[in-house]
């Protein structure tokens, strides 16, 4: 099995293409079909995936299963995985089966809908896997494609302002990274991401326009690449596309925006930010420190006054995602490892509070908090659910919400204890909107009429939800399953960092000590 | 002389082949042959293309000098007949149904092609000036084609008016040039102006690239081509968008590294200027338009301020890179405008964007069709329009132009909005009144190959890669 990596990115493809070409018609049975290939496509991806796990050895911090092929103007076909991604893949194709089921009920334009998440999971996998730093774009790029079709044919009322903000938001912040790797490639002549990663750039510090510029080329090139993950992630300030896109999208977009196109911003700053533009990262490390700070509390308070149910995840996953950039710019074991684990805990959650939501929406077509309550009256079983994942949120002892969050903050302790002091607040503050929440639309008794007649779950929902519990627990009690992968790589990573930094901090201090 | 004749014998069959349809339609049956020729003009066009695109010896010049077949002016020349080709099958039906189809059409056409072939060959000022007016002459006459209709008439006065404007100010740069070089011909005017270059060869190198600013439709000079494109017969319009696009974009990079190679420091800051604000420019003015064919204007001239960066690299790179994008350009406007053909509300021809509501709930194919070549042409991977930005980009920043290629970019992002909103149009938009199901399949056939080409093109652009390379290297040395 020497392709296993193209296998699993592009069964989903294969799955889109053949409902292209040979599913026809628009009637119940069409739909039935192409709801049933498409999850067969992205089952048969997780399973052969489930074979890249197995291959994987932890202990070679390299990349492994690669698989090369020329290109054009000497680029290269060129997929691998190492600790940093794999778990990314993983989550990915353990998701979308998930997300496919959750949109069982959709009936406008099935087969499109279906292609769409197929193709989209196909582009997602590549973003993860690609040795390549222009087929890395290629991927993480053209996932805006489908992502803007599903929110704007799909979506909810305003879905035209949202598409249309979410793609040219972060396109904008996409080329301007894109102009860093052409200049990368002019600079390196190559654009194979093993060897840029050993790559030297320049970080001499000069002048543009007046402004000196700490760190040089680097410092630009970090700020470029900044901008296309920064907005991805989204953080504050750049994510005002987030709550907009999440709020029009139909549930199974929002999951997979949560769940994983979220976490390519984060998966770029560790595969590029860091080993790349080590210099650049040690400069402007302290503001993405203090910005995520700062995304935590705000958007936790923004979280707070929230009407809209959909919002209120959308802020808190801005807020969650604070907690993932301040661990990886705290550049140490702990930070990097609880930033990786947080994004794939936050995976589970944040798709399973979407899940939440869609449920009651199924149901009552609103997301208006003050529509419901009470439901755990005629819900048990929803509400119990509910209940897990907003504790799961909240960051609980015993879920992985609670460990991604620790060790962040046990990082960033190390690093700046004024920021850990400032992002610990948030965990309080998610306490309460999140609590808040549980208590405004599951807790009380059953006044509103409306809900008088509403449903448990049903048999299709348990199961979407069940895999989802199993592993928020499971991470929750025994972490090591995610460290011991993710552990060697990221060591390497931050010696490798360490040492490029090294230099150019002796230089700073020589430079201090003869100001004073 | 046998040997001249021999080199520059593509042009001179097809100049025959115009004058004898010319004269054989005439004497006989006029117009009843008008379908015919078309047909076999485009036929005459492709086996050309394929005589020139198999030809590959090395660079040979006829004439005294005058005029020069190489790998560049020969894979300049596929394009155009290529495209020509297209873009003539394309409007049989359009033109026929509105009783446009007369035989002067084809013949008009086949003369601008010369004219351009004769263009792309041009070692000399005085060939360049003869092929640029030879095709200008032409295209002003097929632009007023519809008699009848104001608009067409006024796209062609005023294509008129301001190309011969434009025809002046290049004829004034190249009369200064001359004067202070001493002599018309590239090779010695490129040793003119080898140390030092004059006061006056700066001013005939200015009004030069002016002139060719004007004929590619580059802003400044772009002022004509939103009017001339709607005003014009749709085929006329996307005929306008390709062949003569890839013309005018040759001519420059060959006038510009022909005789002013030894000078490129003089001419990239103007070039790289006109290529910025005509991403600009274009960008910004498309954001209100209504109508598709005046949005396409506005498309092309950024699209032409793209190309231009890469001739702004001033390399052997850049030159390839623009030869690349202006393929991948031309390939993405057939495509479009065979989309844009199509469109027609009982039995009219329909250019609101308005109308294309819902589009896609009636024709998915083709919506999806054109939603690939909105993205493409929006530059968004992986489809193949963004592999002409990433050549340009890489060689302006390769040329030390990264602020070029920073602009270039940004500027994208603001032309995806309208590019954007034609796929909103078509795929979120309300109900509207239905456009006409479409009735040629031969305009769907071109739509969707366009797309096809610009999704699978990702494997290897067809190979057009080295072809580009080797022909920007007989340009560059």
């Amino acid at each position: 099995m020497g392709n296993l990596l193209s296998l699993t990115t592009f069964i989903p493809l294969i799955g889109a293409a053949i409902l292209a070409l040979f599913l026809r018609g628009d009637d119940a049975a069409a739909q039935r079909n192409a709801k049933w290939v498409a999850l067969a496509a992205t089952v048969a991806s997780f399973l052969v995936s489930l074979f890249i796990l197995a291959e994987f050895d932890p202990n070679d911090t390299g990349f492994q299963m690669v698989e090369q092929a020329d290109w054009l103007l000497g680029m290269q076909y060129k997929m691998g995985v190492d600790g940093i991604s794999v778990l990314f893949v993983m989550l990915t194709t353990f998701l979308m089966p998930l997300v496919i089921a959750a949109c069982w009920n959709v009936e406008t334009r099935v087969k499109e809908y279906m292609i769409a998440f197929l193709v989209l999971e196909t582009l997602m996998l590549g973003v993860f896997m690609a040795l390549d730093l222009i087929l890395f774009y290629l991927f993480f790029e053209a996932g805006l494609i489908p992502m803007f079709l599903i929110i704007g044919i799909w979506g909810g009322k305003d879905r035209i302002y949202a598409s249309f903000k979410f793609f040219l938001y972060t396109f904008l912040g996409s080329v301007l990274m894109l102009v860093a790797m052409v200049s990368m490639f002019s600079i390196a002549g190559t654009t194979d991401i093993p060897t840029l990663m050993t790559t030297e750039f320049p970080s001499d510090s000069f002048s543009l326009l007046g402004i000196n510029i700490v760190g040089g080329v680097q410092t630009l090139m970090w700020l470029a690449f900044f901008a296309s993950f920064a907005v991805k992630m989204p953080m504050w300030p750049v994510h005002t596309w987030l709550p907009d896109a999440h709020v029009q999208a139909p549930t199974a977009g929002s999951v997979v925006l949560a769940a994983i196109l979220l976490k390519m911003g984060g998966y770029g700053f560790l595969r590029f930010s860091l080993p790349m533009f080590p210099v650049g990262s040690e400069v402007m490390g302290p503001l993405v420190l203090w910005l995520s700070a700062i995304a935590i509390v705000y958007t936790s308070l923004v979280a707070l006054v929230q009407q809209d149910m959909k919002k209120l995840i959308a802020y808190s996953s801005v807020a969650h995602m604070g907690y993932v950039t301040m661990g990886i710019f705290a550049v140490n074991q702990q930070g990097i490892d609880g930033a990786i684990f947080q994004m794939i805990s936050h995976g589970f959650i944040s798709g399973a509070l979407f899940l939440c939501v869609g449920v009651i929406y199924d149901r009552m077509h609103t997301r208006d908090i003050d529509a419901y309550g009470g439901l755990v009256n005629r819900m048990p079983a929803y509400a119990l659910i509910f209940m897990f994942f907003t504790m799961a949120n909240v960051g609980l002892p015993g879920t992985s919400g609670f460990v991604g969050e620790f060790l962040t903050l046990m990082g960033v302790f190390q690093v700046n204890t004024w920021v850990a002091l400032v992002a610990t607040s948030g965990v309080i503050l998610s306490a309460s909107y999140g609590l808040w929440l549980y208590r405004r639309v599951v807790m009380g008794d059953l006044i509103k009429e409306s809900l008088k007649s509403i449903t448990d779950m049903n048999m299709r929902e348990r199961w979407i939800f069940a895999p989802l519990v199993v592993m928020t627990l499971l991470l929750g009690v025994y972490p090591v399953l995610v460290t011991d992968i993710i552990g060697p790589s990221v060591t390497a990573l931050v010696d490798q960092y360490e040492s490029a930094t090294a230099a150019f901090n002796a230089a700073n201090d020589v430079a201090a000590s003869e100001v004073n | 002389m046998g040997s001249d004749i021999s080199i520059a014998l593509p042009e001179i069959v097809l100049a025959l082949y115009a004058i004898g349809a010319l004269l054989a339609a005439v004497y006989t049956v006029k117009d009843a042959a008008a379908g015919l020729l078309v047909w076999m003009t485009a036929a005459v066009f492709v086996v050309l293309a394929f005589w020139i695109g198999m030809d590959d010896s090395a660079a040979q010049t006829a004439f005294n000098g005058m005029f020069v077949a190489d790998g560049f002016a020969r894979m300049a020349k596929v394009m155009i007949l290529l495209s020509a080709a297209a873009v003539l099958v394309m409007s049989k039906v359009y033109m026929e149904q509105r009783n446009l189809l007369k035989f002067e059409y084809p013949v008009l056409v086949s003369l601008a092609v010369v004219g351009m072939m004769v263009m792309v060959s041009a070692n000399d000022l005085m060939t360049l000036y003869m092929g640029l007016e030879l095709q200008s002459l032409s295209l002003y006459v097929v632009a007023s084609l519809r008699r009848d209709s104001v608009k067409s008439t006024e796209a062609g006065l005023k294509y008129f008016v301001l190309g011969a404007l434009s025809s002046g100010l290049l004829l004034y740069g190249a009369s200064l040039t001359y004067g202070f070089a001493g002599t018309t011909q590239f090779e010695g005017i490129i040793v003119a102006v080898q140390d030092d270059v004059s006061l006056g060869l700066l001013f005939g190198l200015v009004f030069l690239i002016a002139g060719f600013a004007f004929k590619v439709s580059a802003a400044p000079f772009h002022m004509w081509t939103p009017d001339v494109y709607e005003g014009s017969p749709t085929p006329i319009t996307a005929f306008f968008a390709t062949a003569p696009k890839v013309a005018a974009m040759a001519l420059f990079a060959r006038v510009m590294f022909d005789a002013f190679g030894g000078v490129t420091g003089d001419w990239q800051q103007i070039v790289a200027f006109l290529s910025v604000v005509s991403m600009f420019l274009g960008a910004i003015a498309g954001i209100g338009q209504r109508d598709i064919k005046r949005l396409m204007a506005y498309s092309s001239i950024s699209h032409m301020g793209f190309a231009l960066m890469g001739l702004a690299a001033g390399t052997a790179f850049g030159v390839q890179a623009m030869l690349i994008y202006m393929a991948i350009y031309v390939t993405m406007n057939i495509g479009t405008f065979a989309f844009i053909l199509g469109m027609e509300r009982d039995g009219r021809p329909v250019t609101d964007i308005q109308s294309l509501r819902m589009y896609a709930s009636r024709y998915p194919t083709r919506a999806l069709a054109m939603l690939v070549l909105m993205f493409s042409l929006a530059g968004v991977p992986p489809l193949v329009g963004f592999f002409g930005k990433f050549y340009v980009l890489r060689a302006a920043v390769d040329a030390g132009l990264g602020w070029l290629a920073v602009a270039g970019v940004i500027a994208s992002v603001i032309s995806a909005f309208y590019y954007l909103r034609i796929v909103y149009f078509m795929y979120f938009g309300e109900e509207t009144e239905a456009l006409d199901a479409p009735s040629q399949p031969l305009l769907g056939g071109f739509l969707i190959a366009s797309a096809a080409i610009m999704v699978f093109g990702v494997v290897n652009l067809f190979g057009i890669e080295p072809w580009a390379a080797a022909a920007a290297g007989t340009l560059v040395n």
